[in-house]
């Protein structure tokens, strides 16, 4: 009997001493994953890197350049200072070259000009987009990029644009420009050397452009 | 007049909710993660309103930076089992009369990053962990001067180990034309025609021109 009471004690002075709350204080743990966590969030790379695809002609001499009508010809020239000069058609005598035009990168600027001349493919390509969101919208991607390619090989009004770059042009405004390609639509376009009728075109451009520009300033 | 007992709260705030939605949040980043690894120098990319992704894996990439210096990277730096990059240090080491050791092999493929550097200096890169004298190393870029053409050697070496390999500039938005246009030649002597520039997703409205 003794020994009963005994346990009896025992086992309720055990539960005195387990009387502590069962909380636990969270606060380190929170710290930690805080740390951990604007770790993880300055490390990381979400979104993975864009590409923008181009692809160059062969650099093998053709036998029999195809010809070209003048008319549909458009040079861009990039500049330094992000300028854009432009002149249509080509050079008939290099000693009295056209005149260049100097536009910019804006909405207004380059993208106008590309979007005036290629009017009539953009319009019809633009119009197909839509048509086929409305009627047709189980349409594949693929498959939608495949007729607008249709259009645009068939396609015979739209402007032949030639890029070239000024030494001083940046890596950015070439992106730029091709960018606009893609913007306005245009599908024949290429990157070409600039020749030296053009760099001196630009040069007499600078040269006119700065004193003009500075008593404004 | 009495006073009115206020139920003495404790300031102790349950945390076990807030620990819960870290948990949840701290799992979803470890898993999804892919580290962003230190460049040898800062690239800024020019913004475009292609959606396309870059590729993961078999590609080659060039990168061009302010200062006109040229970088080189094989599948954003990590390897695959085929074990594409030591068979290109490999192939390179053989151009260029210098025999790399397995331990040389093995750091240039857990090497993560782009690399710019003449290969002569590729030994002491490959052997040194200090990354202040890796960047001494780096200084001059991949060289691309026609008399010492190595960034073609690399395009070469890497087209003939990997030959399902896509290339990729990318370019700082300030790099020179010039160098860009080496670089582009450089690739076309090689017969790489198609590239894909790496950019920033922009995204911009087109409006219909007027009437």
């Amino acid at each position: 009997m003794g020994e009963i009471i005994q346990e009896e004690k025992q086992k309720g002075g055990k539960r005195k001493a387990k009387h502590h709350s069962t909380h636990i204080d969270m606060t380190p743990m929170v710290d930690l994953m805080c740390l951990l966590i604007t770790f993880f969030m300055l490390t990381t790379a979400f979104s993975k890197s864009k590409v923008m695809e181009i692809a160059l002609p062969e650099k093998k001499p053709v036998a029999n350049p195809p010809q070209v009508p003048k008319a549909r010809i458009v040079n861009i020239i990039l500049g330094p200072e992000n300028k854009v000069y432009w002149y249509p058609g080509m050079v008939e005598n290099p000693k009295s070259p056209p005149p260049l035009q100097e536009t910019n990168f804006s909405d207004q600027g380059i993208r106008k000009l590309l979007l005036d001349r290629n009017k009539f493919l953009f319009k019809k390509v633009a119009a197909f987009r839509e048509k086929t969101i409305k009627e047709n919208p189980t349409m594949s991607r693929d498959s939608l990029l495949a007729n607008i390619k249709r259009f645009n090989k068939l396609d015979d009004s739209g402007p032949i644009v030639l890029i070239k770059a000024y030494k001083e042009a940046r890596y950015a405004n070439i992106v730029d420009i091709i960018d606009e390609m893609a913007i306005c639509n245009i599908i024949r376009y290429a990157i070409v050397d600039i020749n030296y009728v053009e760099d001196g075109m630009v040069k007499t451009a600078l040269a006119g452009s700065t004193p003009s520009a500075n008593p404004q300033k | 007049m009495p006073k009115i007992k206020l139920p003495s709260k404790s300031p102790h705030i349950d945390m076990t909710p807030m620990v819960d939605l870290f948990s949840v949040v701290l799992t979803f980043l470890m898993l999804t993660t892919t580290m962003r690894q230190p460049e040898p120098a800062p690239i800024d990319t020019p913004f475009s309103i292609s959606d396309k992704t870059a590729p993961d894996a078999n590609i080659m990439t060039v990168l061009l930076s302010k200062d006109s210096r040229v970088f080189f990277n094989i599948d954003n730096g990590s390897d695959t089992s085929f074990h594409f990059k030591g068979k290109i240090l490999k192939e390179m080491g053989t151009r260029y009369n210098i025999t790399f050791t397995p331990e040389e092999v093995k750091q240039f493929e857990a090497y993560p990053s782009s690399f710019g550097m003449p290969i002569q200096n590729m030994k002491s890169f490959l052997n040194t962990k200090d990354a202040k004298e890796r960047a001494t190393l780096q200084i001059k870029g991949v060289p691309i001067d026609s008399t010492d053409n190595q960034l073609a050697m690399w395009i070469l070496s890497t087209r003939q180990i990997n030959d399902r390999v896509q290339t990729c500039i990318k370019g700082d938005n300030d790099a020179p034309y010039p160098i860009v246009k080496k670089v582009l030649d450089i690739l076309q002597d090689k017969n790489v025609n198609r590239f894909n520039l790496i950019t920033n997703l922009e995204v911009t409205k087109v409006t219909q021109s007027e009437e």
